[in-house]
């Protein structure tokens, strides 16, 4: 660059001749050079302006002009990323402890009709009613032929009936794709399942949402998609769920029962390894809820689950867990049983006279009312309120069925005196018979609370102790000695040690005044191998009756304990328990020296 | 030289162009054949569903209860038992036979004395 002198020699030789002061000069030079220059680094700064102002509008630009093509655009899928089995649209399957299907999903189509784009409506209606006999073909008809643009025919087909729809051949029969909920196993754990049906329905696709059971429970967990499919695993056990119900229901036709129910549960993990409640019905095709009668008629009522009972004698050894816990008795301390016992107005007696005194073990053995009673006055209604309490007999169980939240326990009103002696051996008070087998589970498995549970644990739970090691030992002896020579004994299953308690409770009447004669709920809490306690077992049978004698018998000793040995017979193998020879009771030598 | 330069230039263009190009369909037909085999996955998970599905229905207790029941001549199966489950240590040995000597020269021996 050619720089301008600030002292051109000519025109300060020009300026002198003229006798002008030369310096000025320069100034005006320097004045110029400095315009010049600050000319120049304004026109760059400006120029940089616009660059950045270009830029950001172009950035702005982009970011609009994408928000807008993905605004506008059709959704699809990416093409190019390997998309795996990370997110699955399907309902996630239901399995069983190992890992056999109990619900899963089936591709079906539904069938519906754009009337408009009918060629002929009348021949596509008579050959549908031939295809669908529920159909009416002047319903159809006047479907097809009216102002409707759109109308559902079926919700879900077979492919048979689909193939026999396309073969009608007309254009406004539709199909659209549909993910059915299939229970392969037919009325297999029915309760447990409960059902699912259709939510928000489309042409292209419908929700799939759980009704009832599990399905219901878990409806967000299954239909979580991030979950990819993963199955939810509960407890049950599919073979040991179906022997279960085979035994039960063979068992209630012969005994002439309205209806049963069943628990097996795990006494360490608190695992429900079969649940049945009888009669059952298909989740595959739900009945609908019962609008009239009693609740425990419909098939969907869950007798395991919702049907708060007073389960009778079963609840003795309850009482006398407390009296042991609390010190006041031993199994060998004697209970004035004298025959019937009078309280105020109220008699309580028992079902066979047993004699002046008793055991406490013997008390148990033979199921006497009035030495339980006896013993629940000792021990006071305060003290029995907080152990039924603390064993869980007092609230709904945390069970992971909607259901379970329907099997609230009946309690007295005013917990008094009398009502302190009824509940003793479980009359006045109603429970469920799961809240019955978690209580037997904190009973014989060393004393610790258990929770029941339908989904697969991995070890077992450690509850609050409820009773001492020692008192727990106890009380398998005595209920082993009520199988092996009590109230029990047909429950006694060679090689599995059963120990068990019966309870035969008059049901209350539907008017409420008082009981019915010959209407009995029998149960009977079993537990086994009775000497290392790893399975509670509950059977109820409504109403059952035995009929082989010259009168009938309704006594759980006679009903329901032969049924719950059979399942024991059925089940223990599966459960993988080999029949063992039981130990017997050792001699007692005791060291001493003189 | 600045043309050789020039001839050079253009060659490399068309080359990278020709190289673009097949690039480009190399990428859609690797982007189809991708789809086709997302739809195979897609039809295989189905077709596996209906299939464990089915293997579930036909072994489903009932129905196997019925079809042990149905062949019961030439199976002969029974719900197991606890007598068929027992420990090892308490099945008694089968009493020895080939332990016993010949007997080479017999004498015959009553036990009309053991009899009461």
């Amino acid at each position: 660059m050619i720089r301008t002198p600030l002292r051109p020699l000519a025109r300060v030789l020009e300026a002198r001749a003229k006798g002008e002061n030369p310096d000025a000069i320069e100034r005006e030079n320097l004045r110029l050079r400095h315009e010049e220059m600050r000319d120049r680094a304004r026109n760059r700064a400006e120029g940089r302006l616009l660059m950045l102002g270009v830029f950001f509008v172009c950035a702005f630009a982009m970011v609009g002009g994408r928000m807008a093509l993905l605004a506008a655009s059709e959704p699809s899928e990416p093409r190019a990323s390997a998309a795996g089995a990370e997110i699955q649209a399907l309902r996630a399957d239901i399995v069983d402890r190992q890992g056999r299907i109990l619900a899963t999903n089936l591709e079906t189509v539904s069938l519906y009709a754009q009337p408009p784009l009918m060629v002929d409506p009348t021949h596509a209606a008579t050959e549908l009613a031939r295809i669908f006999p529920d159909l009416e073909v002047e319903r159809l008809i006047k479907d097809f032929t009216g102002t409707r643009k759109f109308l559902w025919i079926k919700r879900r087909l077979s492919p048979e009936q689909q193939q026999a729809v396309h073969d009608i051949g007309d254009p406004g029969l539709l199909f659209g794709p549909r993910d059915m909920r299939l229970y392969p196993n037919g009325t297999l754990a029915a309760h447990v399942l409960g059902g699912a049906g259709f939510g928000r329905e489309g042409v292209h696709a419908a929700e799939v949402i759980g009704v009832a059971g599990v399905e219901r429970t878990f409806d967000e967990q299954l239909r979580d998609p991030a979950r990819a499919g993963q199955p939810l695993e509960l407890s049950l056990d599919l073979t040991i769920q179906a022997a279960t119900e085979e035994v039960l229901s063979g068992g209630m036709r012969l005994l002439n029962a309205k209806g049963a129910a069943a628990v097996l549960m795990d006494v360490h993990t608190g695992e429900v390894i079969s649940i049945a409640s009888l009669p059952d019905f298909d989740p595959n095709d739900r009945p609908a809820l019962p609008t009239q009668g009693r609740p425990d008629d419909s098939p969907l009522f869950n007798r395991a689950v919702q049907g708060v009972y007073e389960l009778g004698s079963t609840f003795k050894i309850f009482t006398v867990a407390q009296a042991l816990e609390l010190g006041m008795v031993t199994p060998e301390t004697i209970i004035n049983t004298k025959s019937p016992m009078t309280w105020g107005r109220h008699r309580i007696s028992d079902f066979r006279n047993y004699g002046a005194e008793l055991t406490v073990s013997k008390v148990i053995e033979k199921s006497s009312n009035v030495g339980t009673a006896r013993i629940a006055i000792d021990i006071g209604a305060e003290r029995q309120r907080d152990f039924l309490g603390q064993l869980g007999l007092l609230e709904t169980t945390k069970f992971e069925m909607v259901e379970a939240r329907g099997g609230k326990p009946l309690l007295p009103p005013r917990w008094s005196e009398l009502s302190t002696m009824t509940i003793s051996y479980g009359h006045g008070m109603s429970a469920t018979p799961l809240h019955l087998a978690a209580a037997y589970a904190t009973m014989v498995n060393g004393g610790t609370k258990i929770e029941p549970t339908l989904l697969k644990q991995n070890g077992p739970q450690f509850g609050p102790r409820v009773i001492s090691e020692r008192t727990s030992e106890q009380l398998r002896r005595m209920l082993r000695l009520t199988v092996s020579q009590g109230t029990a004994s047909f429950g006694d299953v060679p090689g599995y040690a059963v120990g068990g308690k019966t309870g035969s409770a008059d049901k209350p009447r539907i008017d409420g005044r008082g009981y019915e004669t010959d209407k009995v709920l029998a149960t009977f809490a079993a537990t086994f191998p009775a000497h290392d306690p790893k399975y509670v077992l509950i059977v109820t049978l409504d109403e059952a009756v035995e009929t082989s004698g010259t009168e009938p018998r309704r006594t759980a000793g006679w009903t329901a304990v032969p049924v719950a040995a059979e399942v024991i017979r059925r089940v223990a193998p599966l459960l993988g328990l080999r029949p063992e020879i039981e130990p017997a009771e050792l001699t007692g030598i005791t060291l001493t020296s003189n | 030289m600045r043309s050789v330069l020039f001839v050079l230039t253009a060659c490399a263009v068309i080359a990278l162009a020709f190289w673009a190009y097949r690039e480009n369909y190399r990428t859609q037909q690797a982007l189809d054949v991708t789809e086709q085999l997302q739809r195979d996955i897609g039809a295989s998970r189905a077709r596996l569903s209906v299939l464990r599905a089915e293997w579930a229905y036909l072994n489903r207790p009932d129905r196997l209860r019925d079809l042990a029941d149905l062949n019961y001549d030439s199976l002969g199966l029974m719900p197991m038992a606890p007598a068929q489950f027992g420990r090892i240590d308490q099945v008694a040995f089968p009493p020895e036979e080939d332990g016993l000597l010949e007997i080479t020269d017999p004498i015959e021996v009553s036990n009309m004395e053991a009899r009461p």
